[in-house]
């Protein structure tokens, strides 16, 4: 499709990638940090799924959650604080078939990367994007974040924040062509693992918000969410997220939810009272941008420079 | 033809002249540009040099009759090739007298312009438009302006109802008659310019069209002949007309970009639209993104996935995507960036022509950030330095700002029709295995180059970063992996220099003074370069393409001159206002580099009214430099 030089028509049963094929460098996060389970999520789906490690690509803007792609052993791209999206898009726009990841915090997608969030879910082109939402900027060390809580003490708001926490999940299902909007926590690895999956599975932009623990700078709000399940509300539904017995036992609220009921979705989101976990929203039939962006990616050298000349022909004096 | 009430005498015998400037001038929406960008075409055809430019107003809904709403067109026709808008017009056809006081502000005409004025506000039923135009005329007759009041849109009338849609093909008629156009290739542009409208609307604007051509043999004493250029000169050679911009979008055809990611700005964006009308025939696409900042970035994630991509944009929109440009600099991703220069500093003059990012571009990004710049010096060159833009971000992987300018982006020209090849656009990625045991950053010690891993490529996993970083793309902090990469990055302009060759010297290899120049100006200082020598004067001059890395050898050829300077649209002081002294002074952009890179004491003039350079101030100051320096003596 693309002036394929190799041919992998004898090797494609050969190959057998292991969880060892999707690592890279050594992760460094700190010792309790959410990040590493979602990096262990992404890595037993890329397994799972067999996904070539070489037609995958990890694109991350800057904070803790954007070192994932470091950590894998794709392609990855590690670039500007809030600028992961744009980027993201222009890989997928004449590539459609790399399978794209993005790795983006709060800080980068909620508040410097705000413009791409709201576009580039607009765009829905086919990727995955994990926004590792921890409530406060962990690399620069502890400034608020725009959804660190009322009164959350950090070192720009010392006496506490000074603004109610912004709710991004109101705002994403505001965004006209989403199709996946899911919500779950970093500690509860099947959870997680199927949320992701199904967000990767789908064909369109799967967002998923990651609650998120910093035990560094946020230790006392981790501890205090991950030790009260009543905090949140897991919706099922069958076309939901799957939920295991073990999760059924430990949070001890749920609710019925339809995944294309977007006015309930909004009403979950907008209850600031309890953590929606599960799939807010899914439209499996929404426009994806890159069906456009990629037309005419087939053409030959040839078929380019014929139709060149007819352009040129037609402007000729 | 005195004026409207009075039959002038016809016209027997068409004076030849090797080049007349013509303008119309409208308020906005009478059709003005497609009667000059049509002429213009029918003249190129007939094998005259032509250059068009539109004279377009600040605003987008001007009143109308308001000196500021003037909109237009200038169109330069000669007997040889033209490679500017030139100095006074000849002859000037208005639809009122207002929008003529910001022509005659602007230096656009000289005693003796021939202003063919429509009369129909003499007997206007407001009196105080009466009142205006009897003085506004006299007022021209006083400056020498030679005015005929001619009724064009009572003349209009007896074929459409709403003169004001019609009267530009009537005007065009008019120019053909007195500029002896030929009736047939007149006749076959109307059609072509009315195609997509249908017979009937091209029938009635044919109709206009002779009854303009009719009512100038009657009533007009103007002819002229314009010979076309020597057949040597364009004989087996094919043209196309466009705009610069157009042709902006014609390279990034040409060069086999796929993919062009913009933002729309001023006096950019016109390049889009034509890649809008025609680029899937080439199986492109216009992402029109969010901002700036997605634009850029969008490109450089199309450029990381092997689909090398351009963003085109105007100074606001470089200043935007400075971050970006850095990070495609420091993780060596070819881009094409495209920057159709405007009138600055901040919003500035959208609509207006500038040379003010040359600084910007080499130099807008905090730390180092090393890239190729080069600068377009005709509607030639805006479509073939996009094609030698894609090749040396390509061979070089770092991205290449390419400057043009509101000049080249509006004025339009026929050029030779390039006829491209296979090996102009981009071959197909490479997809193959890659040696593992090569780094994504295996630097040539000497040259500073390396070739990049695509995703697709197995083998060649690697994660691009824009932090400091080793030959194996590994975050680094330590001081020499630092001090390796800005080397590795900064060598390959040294490369790339090694492979340039010195810039040719328009006129003697020596003499008085040589003036240096880039961009948009080339036409004009060449043409006052030439006047100023047939006087008699020992000057020539040079122009530039690379800006970064320049071309060799200036040095070596600035010494054979007693003086050199640089003549840019762009801000200097002016060495006698208050408090400006040798220590105070802020130099052209140009000079500023030039100064740097040779250690040689280059002098400058620039101004910044937002107007292209025209020959004749620039022969004009050229004469008072050359003159003080004679007056100084020494050789």
């Amino acid at each position: 499709m693309f002036g394929l030089q190799a041919d992998w028509s004898q090797e494609i049963f050969e190959r057998y990638f292991t969880m060892g094929d999707y690592a890279g460098g050594e992760a460094r996060w700190c010792p309790g940090c959410g990040d590493h389970a979602v990096l262990t999520a992404v890595q037993k789906i890329m397994r799972d799924e067999q996904l070539k490690p070489e037609n995958s690509v990890a694109v991350s803007g800057i904070g803790c959650s954007s070192r994932l792609p470091h950590y894998m052993g794709t392609y990855g791209f590690h670039g500007l604080h809030g600028r992961a999206l744009p980027v993201a898009c222009g890989v997928k726009s004449r590539r459609p078939e790399l399978d794209v990841w993005v790795a983006t915090g709060d800080g980068d997608c909620f508040s410097i990367g705000t413009a791409h969030w709201i576009h580039a879910l607009r765009y829905n082109m086919d990727m995955t994007v994990l926004v590792f939402d921890n409530a406060i900027y962990g690399l620069t060390k502890a400034q608020t974040s725009p959804t660190s809580p009322l009164g959350f003490k950090t070192n720009t708001h010392p006496t506490g924040a000074i603004l109610p926490a912004h709710n991004p999940l109101t705002v994403t299902l505001g965004i006209t062509n989403i199709s996946f909007v899911a919500q779950v926590m970093d500690w509860n690895p099947p959870l997680l693992y199927e949320t992701i999956r199904r967000a990767h599975q789908h064909r369109g932009t799967g967002f998923v918000r990651i609650i998120q623990r910093c035990p560094v700078y946020a230790g006392a709000r981790g501890k205090e969410l991950q030790g009260d399940p009543s905090q949140f509300l897991i919706l099922e539904h069958e076309n939901g997220i799957a939920l295991d017995d073990s999760a059924r036992r430990l949070f001890p609220n749920r609710q019925q939810h339809d995944p294309s009921d977007l006015a309930q979705a909004f009403a979950l989101a907008h209850d600031q009272s309890r953590f929606p976990i599960g799939l807010l929203y899914h439209n499996p039939d929404a426009l994806c941008y890159e069906d456009l962006s990629s037309q005419g990616v087939e053409l030959t050298p040839q078929e380019r420079l014929d139709g060149l000349n007819n352009i040129l022909d037609r402007i000729t004096i | 033809m005195v004026d409207s009430t009075q039959a002038p005498v016809p016209a027997t015998q068409a004076v030849p002249i090797d080049e007349h400037i013509v303008e119309i001038v409208s308020d906005s929406g009478e059709g003005a540009q497609k009667a000059g960008q049509t002429f213009g075409t029918i003249s190129a055809k007939m094998g005259n040099g032509v250059w068009t430019v539109e004279i377009i107003p600040a605003e987008i809904q001007p009143p109308a009759r308001s000196p500021a709403g003037a909109s237009g067109i200038r169109i330069r026709l000669a007997s040889r090739y033209i490679t500017n808008m030139g100095d006074q017009a000849d002859v000037v056809v208005a639809f009122n007298e207002q929008v003529l006081y910001s022509r005659i502000a602007n230096g656009a005409y000289k005693k003796g312009t021939t202003v063919l004025l429509e009369g129909k506000w003499r007997d206007d039923p407001v009196p105080e438009i009466r009142a205006q135009f009897d003085k506004a005329v006299s007022e021209f007759q006083q400056n020498g302006l030679i005015v005929h009041e001619l009724p064009i849109e009572q003349a209009c009338l007896a074929i459409v109802p709403d003169p004001r849609k019609g009267k530009n093909m009537f005007v065009l008629g008019m120019l053909c008659r007195i500029y002896s156009r030929d009736k047939q290739q007149a006749r076959t542009e109307i059609a072509n310019t009315f195609k997509r409208k249908g017979d009937k609307v091209i029938g009635i604007n044919q109709q206009l069209y002779d009854a303009g051509y009719a009512f100038a043999e009657e009533h007009i004493d103007l002819s002229f002949q314009v010979p076309p250029q020597p057949q040597e000169e364009t004989r087996g050679k094919r043209y196309i007309v466009t705009n610069g911009n157009t042709a902006v979008g014609l390279g990034v055809m040409a060069s086999g970009m796929e993919l062009v990611s913009m933002y729309p700005i001023t006096p950019a964006t016109s390049a889009s639209h034509y890649l809008a009308d025609v680029f899937h025939e080439v199986g492109g696409f216009v992402h029109q993104a969010e901002d700036e900042i997605a634009a850029i970035g969008f490109a450089i994630g199309s450029s990381y996935a092997g689909k090398t991509a351009c963003t085109i944009t105007s100074g606001p929109g470089l200043a935007l995507k400075t971050e970006m440009l850095a990070l495609a600099v420091m993780a060596e991703v070819p881009l094409v960036v495209v920057n159709v220069q405007r009138g600055g500093p901040s919003t500035g003059l959208p609509t207006k022509v500038e040379q003010g990012d040359l600084l910007a571009a080499l130099f807008g990004e905090p730390g180092d950030a090393p890239k190729v710049v080069l600068a377009a010096t005709t509607i030639q060159e805006c479509l073939e330095f996009v094609v030698m833009a894609r090749r040396l971000a390509e061979a070089f992987r770092t991205p290449v700002i390419l400057l043009t300018d509101a000049n080249l982006a509006t004025g339009v020209q026929p050029y030779e029709r390039p006829e491209p090849t296979l090996d102009w656009l981009a071959g197909p990625i490479d997809q193959s295995q890659w040696n593992e045991d090569i780094p994504p950053y295996q630097w040539d010690e000497e040259t500073g180059l390396s070739s990049r891993p695509i995703p697709g490529m197995p083998g060649g996993e690697y994660i691009l970063t824009g932090l400091a970083h080793t030959r194996q793309s590994k975050v680094a902090y330590d001081s020499e992996s630092n001090q390796l990469g800005c080397d590795m990055r900064s060598r390959k302009l040294a490369a790339l220099a090694s492979t340039l060759k010195p810039p040719q010297v328009h006129g003697d290899p020596e003499g008085d003074l040589l003036v240096v120049g880039w961009g948009s100006t080339l036409g004009a200082v060449e043409e006052a370069v030439d006047k100023a020598r047939a006087e008699g004067h020992k000057v020539s001059c040079l122009y530039l393409r690379f800006l970064s890395p320049m071309e060799p050898g200036l040095k070596e050829i600035f010494q054979r001159f007693r003086k050199v300077m640089t003549v840019e649209i762009n801000y200097s002081d002016k060495p006698l206002a208050p408090l400006i002294n040798d220590e105070t002074r802020r130099y052209a952009q140009l000079a500023w580099l030039l100064r740097a890179h040779t250690l040689l004491d280059i002098d400058c003039w620039s101004v910044v009214h937002g107007h292209p350079l025209q020959p004749g101030t620039i022969l004009e100051e050229l004469r008072g430099r050359l003159t003080s320096m004679n007056l100084e003596g020494g050789n």
